[in-house]
């Protein structure tokens, strides 16, 4: 026993696949214990907020002022507050006014304000022009000319008796605050989703729960399985041809199909994860039974299980002591296919709208039926849907390379 | 000729079986559920409704519909009959289009884009995976882990990946749809021409998906041959390589047969859901509206259809088998 879970470790593939597998299984004890919040909380109130560090605004107003003088600070606020539109705007103007295009660049902004500066004059009218585009290019130039304003913005407080605003505070233009003196600030790393949940609590509670269901399920399947390929192998017979005409039957009878039925009859108030994970488990367990009872009959009549046959040992002995320990690594390798294909039979059925209830717990499935359903992917909503994605890929991609190192530990003949 | 009438005859019957055993799982499996199915209908319909004597009327209305007053027998025979006759009733969610009709005018969607995509990926998933085990090297070694990352990506991450890249980035192809949504479904160069475009997205990513699992596949296989005393006999005879991957290939291919006629069933369903993902007009999409609107009866056609789909591509697989495998004609002969 030693020595071949010495020899698994030395295989590249099982190392890889378990140290990716490992990662994953510890960021998702760990991280509750460090961010315990409820992962279906909503607190942003809006859908899909992007990746980033939120500050919060009032708290950072009344944090002390630190003073930094950085020569490209105001470049960087104009250049962030000039839009995209308001530069095409502009090129636009000044095309008009007969500069050549190739001399203008709206991306660089320096140049661009220089050129407006020198040419720009409210009292031109282009050809073509009307009346609400003279008065837009105006209202442009005011704003420009208040981006390039140097003193602060004040902070004034209402009084709620006379309405009148009393000054408390001028911040300055190089005024920053160390974040660390903020009180409220909140990580979101991977935005919130359509609801408005921290997508990555959310995230990480459903990949425990997919894997839980993964588990579940591939465990019922792994058991069935075992159990009927057992029985149908070494008893033989009219027990093995009943056993296999049923086999044969769920083999090409799309389990995926009966899936649909059975959830779809269950109604979604009964839905729980847990019934979907059993759902799962007693609708694959056919590769199992199958490729346990070929196992079974090449072993059944080696010597040393004739030997415990004539010695008078009862068919469990003979199975639980002759029999299983030559297929435990398969089974362990059927497991961890089970239990891989059991997360994604989980998923295609959230997708469908069949998997678990929804208030819940979330699953990776679900998840992916919320910013489908909500269409992150085509308002490029990327942080709803693509962690999920790939995280279903790295679970699978982890548990397949495991099991690829172990099939080549224990079948000398697959190694390169 | 002669020697393969049993094999297919065997086929056949098996095929039957299986075909009637469907028919069964597909009545009795929602009949076998804690519940009554008519009466959850009703309470969804009648929320709200305080008149008794009405919520009544239309719950036996449905029990009558369904025949669900009747013995469990005279149903299936009901059923049956119902199935054959090509009524599975009106759809619930779009009514007043019986489902026939509503799945008549989704399955060629289905047919025209599953058939084709695993057949041409299986193809190429067996060609690349022959030649990465015969040149092994480089391509072998850049082949492999992107067919292993790609064959375990679900297939609907796959769609939204292309969708993203190529429909919403690249604006090369459109989102979503058969077809532009501006058109009648006509015979003109337009229509067709749209189809084609929207066809694209939604071919691809089920043809990726099944090129990473073929090709692992038939790799090991083609290891597996190359190694056997045949091919070394072969090479000691000094016969050309192009030969020898010829007679490879050919035995490596059918274990890859039989490994798509038992996985035909889940490739369907992973690209049943990439279908929801492209909104493509097809089953994938009639089961979500299904599923969304609570129909019954649709869901319940849809799947029937969808195994006898995956029964008849089965079917059809075992006896492309039979002509390939040399084997199965020398033991009919016997």
């Amino acid at each position: 026993m030693k020595y071949t879970i010495q020899q698994i470790f030395q295989s590249g593939k099982f190392i890889t696949g378990f140290s990716i597998f490992m990662t994953i299984l510890l960021i998702v004890i760990i991280y509750p214990l460090v961010i315990p919040d409820p992962p279906l909380k909503i607190i942003a109130q809006g859908t899909f907020f992007e990746p980033g560090i939120y500050v919060n605004v009032y708290d950072s107003i009344n944090t002390p002022f630190y003073t930094l003088n950085l020569d490209e600070a105001a470049d960087r606020r104009i250049a962030n507050r000039l839009g995209d539109e308001d530069r095409q705007a502009i090129k636009e103007w000044l095309v008009g006014n007969g500069m050549p295009e190739a001399e203008i660049d709206p991306a660089n902004t320096e140049q661009l304000l220089d050129q407006w500066f020198n040419n720009f004059d409210p009292t031109v009218r282009l050809p073509g022009m009307t009346n609400a585009d003279r008065n837009y290019y105006i209202r442009l130039n005011n704003n420009i000319q208040g981006l390039l304003n140097t003193s602060g913005a004040v902070i004034a407080e209402l009084d709620e008796e006379t309405a009148v605003l009393t000054e408390k505070a001028t911040v300055p233009q190089s005024a920053y605050v160390n974040v660390n003196d903020v009180p409220n600030v909140r990580v979101l790393p991977l935005g919130t989703d359509n609801f408005g949940r921290d997508v990555l609590t959310e995230l990480v509670r459903a990949t425990g729960v997919s894997l839980q269901i993964g588990l579940v399920a591939g465990s019922i399947a792994t058991l069935i399985g075992l159990v009927l390929g057992l029985v149908s192998g070494y008893i033989g017979g009219f027990v093995d041809d009943t056993i296999m005409f049923v086999t044969n039957l769920f083999t090409v009878i799309p389990s995926f199909v009966l899936l649909i039925l059975i959830s779809f009859s269950i109604s979604q108030e009964q839905r729980g994860a847990t019934t979907i994970a059993v759902v799962i488990g007693f609708t694959s367990w056919v590769w199992t039974a199958r490729a346990v009872r070929s196992q079974v009959i090449s072993l059944r009549n080696r010597d040393h299980v004739n030997l415990s046959k004539l010695s008078g040992h009862s068919i469990t002995h003979i199975i639980v002591r002759d029999i299983l320990p030559y297929i435990a690594s398969y089974v362990v390798m059927a497991l961890i296919l089970q239990i891989s294909s059991g997360i994604l039979a989980e998923a295609g059925l959230s997708i469908l709208g069949l998997g678990p209830k929804t208030t819940d717990v979330p699953t990776l499935g679900l998840m992916m039926n919320w910013a489908m359903i909500y269409q992150a992917h085509i308002l490029g909503k990327w942080w709803a849907y693509f962690p999920i994605i790939i995280t279903i890929a790295l679970i699978a991609f982890s548990m397949n390379l495991m099991n690829t190192g172990l099939d080549q530990v224990f079948n000398p003949a697959l190694r390169d | 000729m002669k020697g393969y009438r049993n094999y297919f005859l065997n086929k056949l019957l098996w095929f039957l079986v299986t075909l009637v055993a469907a028919f069964i799982l597909n009545f009795i499996l929602p009949r076998l559920m804690p519940g009554d199915p008519v009466a959850a209908i009703v309470s969804r319909l009648a929320q709200g409704m305080s008149n008794t004597s009405g919520v009544q009327a239309i719950y036996e209305q449905y029990a009558e519909q369904f025949g669900t007053n009747k013995p469990m027998l005279e149903q299936f025979v009901l059923y049956m009959r119902n199935v054959f006759q090509g009524d599975f009733g009106f759809s619930f969610s779009q009514y007043p289009r019986t489902v026939a009709d509503v799945i008549s005018s989704s399955i060629w969607w289905t047919v025209g884009l599953q058939f084709p995509a695993i057949i041409i990926g299986w193809l190429i998933g067996n060609t690349l995976g022959a030649l990465a085990a015969y040149r092994r090297g480089t391509f072998d070694k850049v082949l492999m882990p992107i067919s292993i990352f790609v064959s375990n990506l679900p297939a609907f991450g796959m769609a939204v990946i292309m969708l993203v890249i190529f429909a919403v980035t690249l604006r090369w192809f459109p989102t979503s749809g058969g077809y532009g949504f501006d058109l009648i479904p006509n015979f003109s160069w337009k229509f067709i021409w749209s189809v084609f475009i929207h066809y694209q997205l939604p071919f691809w990513s089920i043809v990726l998906i099944t090129i990473g699992g073929q090709a692992i596949g038939m790799r090991s296989m083609s290891i597996y041959e190359l190694n056997a005393d045949y091919v070394k006999y072969s090479r000691l005879l000094g016969i050309k390589d192009r030969k020898i991957v010829g007679y490879v290939f050919r035995n490596a291919m059918l274990p890859q047969i039989t490994g798509l006629a038992l996985s035909i069933g889940t490739m369907v369903g992973g690209a049943l859901v990439a279908e929801i993902i492209f909104s493509y007009p097809g089953l994938g999409s009639t089961i979500l509206t299904a599923v969304l609107g609570q129909d019954y009866p649709l869901i319940s056609a849809t799947t029937l259809i969808i195994t006898l789909m995956v029964l008849l591509a089965n079917f059809l697989l075992e006896i492309a088998y039979g002509f390939l495998d040399p084997r199965i004609k020398a033991a009919q002969a016997d």
